[in-house]
């Protein structure tokens, strides 16, 4: 089935199953391979992108029902790596392995999009879905503080 | 990158032992080379003959600056998330004495053919500190004396600075290393250049960002599940769930008639067998894999389950005591406690994968991995080719923990792709992952210590039940406990026993972040505390007593583990007053050449919710920390892993198969559970400095377990900790 979708702003047509997971779509059909497999269940996190600009599992989304929705991809936040949240991931030296920390930048550009100034417990909430094998929650924590309001 | 380099050099180069030596290079367009080359043990001979031409080799370190003045740094070792990739080439920045902002680190070796280095057991620093501080220092030396040669003036009074070489007599005076490098190309390699000493260190020991933040938090392309070739297929392989089964047939033409589909055969040769599953994209892949059915061998590991193996080792266990003798007769007060800790899987977050292009007469190779000579070995010997026939690419990795020690994904890959001539990625499903580990050993240990009058410990038994295919071999070892295992060492030698049994099982197990120390640590350390309570002594005290008794050849350094102790609990603030239901718990390890301990302050609901309040760290790993920033990222992370291994995680086994599929049934930390705060002190002693992957793990789990005793009267002698109730009222 062709889908016509909108991806980082701009429109590509895709031949895939209709039950192919999003997160499938976008690395194998589109090469943005920012976004990423960890469980394929929806309990990492790891493939987390912006649907209509909320966090969602790409590998819980399948194509057929993305629709004329927006989709934005780590690629996609910003092409120079110049979001806060992103900035502050560099700065804080968050990543050890960094493979979550794309879904993990995701989910929290979302959280402080809802709440500039989020609290421990508002951050605990949002992040709660993105696992890190490497164990780098204190410094995730600390990045979005020092993001918020940004 | 080759063909950057002069055809012929006439090397001017210096041996700096009978297997290494330092040469230097220069480059076509003007630049130099100084490569650390390493001889393997077969080139060694060859290389001794007369005439024989030291290009043959590939450095396994070098330096490289352009005549512009670019220099590029070479880190020859896997990144898997210990930030390899930035602190070693900060060694060599450091001695070269130039702007971390100006330099380009590369990982990709000029030659994947020659000797390649790995990334296990906290070994990295201290196999490389020396060799990087002399390669810098020596290519810093060379430049010093082009200098020094176009002014006319002794080395001795020149000096460096940021890249630049200044004349000491005359500050006006000064070249840039870009100026320099052409001549300095065409100069001997001195034999003993200078190093800096330590006290001017600009760069080391400061917090230095990983040199890959940028391209991680932008999502390129980075990891071994990343690469994409042109042509590509995507496969997967369904093995068969029991352990030591064979897969001997399914329903091949039926999914090989699906949708994106290329081929479906059986895969039966050395150690790979399975199904394979060759399709257009992983989805369709993953998809058709839904329609198989298999036949199964499940052999002798079918009756397996952790049920059994408990019942097996706590039979062995209750024997423990007939060969206790009577090492016991002089004790004052005894104390038993039987410990067990289950299998646990790496989890990796990128599951393993690996893409091989076979081209007949060589092949190219995509892997993430802590080893890639193993990988080299794998595919080479799947596809039937030598070594040098394979070119290897290693990628970054999603994780390490060991579990990438191990190529066996890199043999199922290059087993599926010698069947077809484009390139093939095999990607292991999260399920794979789990189910065709190579875990970390389960074990019981069943202890007995006896105390004196005095309140010191006279006796101590460990009794180790694992689980081995070869159980009666003695392969219960990694059960926990060994002779040379803490305490032994600093209890009297007639009062220490460590004796092991075995039950047989073909479950696959293998190195888990320190390996055997990761769990012996938290049955060691839990069982002191014990014996600590019971001594109705300060339990700091107790420990730091036992600490300065050492009578046998351990190969600890009891000087350095006491002033871990002494430290952790003085920034703890050991001792202070707490409430029912809040506790701190103390505990220590030496491994892989570190030392560390730690104090665990938690809260233990009446309801029986664990939050772990905060862990100070004391860590002794040398003289010098190469990247502050890194190397706290490094016990901070340990200590979060050791709480999601040590609280949550256990695998169950019933007929022969891993119960658990998934992250949904298989739980890790989140981060509302990760300890509220961690503070990390590096003590500085006068040794070598050494790696920190492993030294702040073990200490964790036994920290906590000591500090919810503390809080509750509860102690914990099974992991994980989730499963005992810690209710208290």
């Amino acid at each position: 089935m062709n889908y016509t979708l909108n991806i980082n702003g701009q429109s590509h047509t895709v031949d895939a199953a209709p039950d192919t997971p999003m997160l499938w779509v976008l690395r194998d059909h589109l090469d943005l391979v920012g976004v990423k497999y960890g469980c394929g269940q929806g309990v990492c996190g790891a493939c987390t992108v912006h649907v209509d600009g909320a966090a969602q599992r790409s590998c819980q989304l399948p194509v057929s029902a993305v629709g004329d929705k927006k989709i934005v991809t780590i690629e996609g936040l910003d092409p120079h790596g110049a979001h806060p949240v992103q900035q502050a991931w560099s700065a804080t030296d968050v990543s050890q392995c960094g493979y979550c920390q794309s879904g993990q930048i995701m989910s929290a550009a979302a959280l402080l999009k809802d709440k500039p100034h989020p609290t421990d417990a508002d951050i605990d909430d949002a992040m709660a879905g993105n696992l890190c094998r490497c164990g780098t929650y204190l410094r995730i924590r600390q990045a979005i503080h020092a993001a918020a309001g940004k | 990158m080759n063909q950057n380099l002069s055809p012929a050099p006439a090397a001017p180069e210096f041996s700096v032992d009978r297997r290494s030596f330092l040469r230097l290079t220069a480059l076509a367009g003007g630049g130099f080379m100084l490569g650390f080359y390493f001889k393997s043990a077969g080139s060694l001979l060859a290389a001794d003959a007369p005439g024989a031409a030291a290009a043959e080799f590939a450095p396994s370190s070098w330096i490289r600056i352009a005549a512009n003045g670019a220099v590029t740094l070479y880190s020859s070792r896997p990144e898997i998330g210990q930030g390899i990739k930035t602190s070693l080439p900060m060694v060599l920045a450091e001695e070269l004495d130039v702007d971390w902002k100006s330099v380009t680190v590369v990982s990709e070796p000029l030659d994947s053919s020659g000797t390649l280095d790995g990334a296990g057991g906290s070994t990295s620093v201290p196999t490389s500190y020396a060799k990087l501080r002399q390669l810098g220092a020596t290519a810093r030396a060379v430049l010093v004396e082009a200098a020094a040669q176009t002014w006319g003036v002794p080395a001795a009074s020149c000096t460096t600075m940021n890249g630049a070489v200044f004349d000491a007599t005359d500050n006006k005076k000064m070249l840039t290393y870009g100026e320099l490098v052409a001549k300095a190309a065409t100069l001997p390699v001195p034999a003993k250049a200078p190093l800096k000493d330590p006290k001017d260190f600009k760069l080391l020991g400061t917090r230095v960002p990983n040199v890959d933040n940028a391209a991680i938090a932008t999502g390129q392309r980075l990891f071994g599940l990343d690469v994409k070739q042109p042509g590509m297929l995507y496969a997967v392989l369904e093995k068969c769930p029991v352990f030591g089964g064979s897969v001997t047939g399914a329903n091949l033409d039926e999914v090989k008639a699906l949708p994106g589909v290329k081929d479906v055969f059986l895969v039966n040769e050395r150690a790979v067998n399975g199904v394979a599953i060759v399709a257009t994209s992983t989805w369709a892949a993953f998809s058709a894999r839904k329609q198989l059915k298999l036949q199964l061998n499940e052999g002798a590991g079918a009756d397996h389950s952790w049920a059994s193996f408990s019942d097996q080792a706590r039979a062995l266990g209750a024997k423990a005591v007939d060969a206790d003798g009577e090492i016991f007769n002089g004790a004052a007060k005894v104390l038993e406690g039987a410990y067990s800790f289950p299998y646990i899987s790496h989890t990796n977050l990128e599951p393993q994968n690996c893409t091989v292009h076979f081209k007949g007469d060589h092949a190219e190779v995509w892997a993430p991995t802590q080893s890639p000579q193993a990988v080299r070995s794998a595919a080479a010997s799947a596809l039937g080719l030598n070594g040098n026939q394979i070119t290897l690419h290693v990628t970054r990795s999603g994780g390490g923990f060991g579990r990438r020690l191990s190529a066996d994904y890199a043999s199922d890959a290059a087993a599926i792709a010698k069947h077809f001539d484009v390139p093939v990625k095999l990607t292991w499903s999260r399920e794979d992952d789990l189910h065709h580990d190579l875990y970390r050993p389960a074990g019981f240990n069943f202890l007995k210590g006896g105390i004196d009058a005095a309140g010191k410990i006279v006796a101590w038994r460990n009794f180790t039940v694992g689980f081995s295919a070869n159980a009666g071999g003695g392969g219960g070892r990694r059960g926990g406990g060994g002779g040379g295992e803490f305490p032994g060492g600093f209890v009297p030698a007639t009062g220490y026993q460590a004796r092991s049994g075995a039950v047989t099982s073909l479950v696959p197990t293998g190195a888990w972040r320190a390996p055997g120390d990761c769990t012996a640590a938290w049955v060691v350390q839990s069982f002191i505390d014990e014996l600590a309570h019971a001594s109705g002594r300060d339990l700091v005290e107790f420990k730091l007593d036992l600490l300065a008794t050492k009578l046998g050849n351990s190969n600890w350094n009891n000087e350095r583990m006491i002033g871990c102790v002494k430290l952790a609990a003085e920034k703890a603030g050991w001792g202070k007053k707490l409430p029912r239901g809040q506790g701190m718990g103390i505990a220590f390890h030496f491994c892989h050449q570190g030392y560390a301990a730690h104090v665990a302050e938690v809260t233990v609901s009446p309801a029986g919710d664990l939050k772990v309040n905060r862990v100070v760290a004391a860590i002794d790993v040398g003289s010098q920390i190469l990247n502050l920033s890194s190397a706290e990222n490094q016990v901070e992370g340990a200590i979060t892993d050791g709480l999601s291994a040590g609280g949550y995680q256990s695998l169950n086994l019933e007929k022969g198969r891993i119960v658990e599929n998934n992250l949904a049934d298989y739980p890790m930390l989140r981060i509302a559970d990760a300890p509220e705060k961690i503070e990390v002190h590096f003590l500085k002693t006068a040794y070598d400095p050494t790696g920190l992957g492993e030294p702040a793990f073990p200490p964790l789990a036994p920290a906590v377990c000591n500090a919810i005793f503390a809080a509750t009267g509860k102690r914990i002698r099974a992991l994980p900790f989730s499963a005992t109730d810690l209710k208290w009222s």
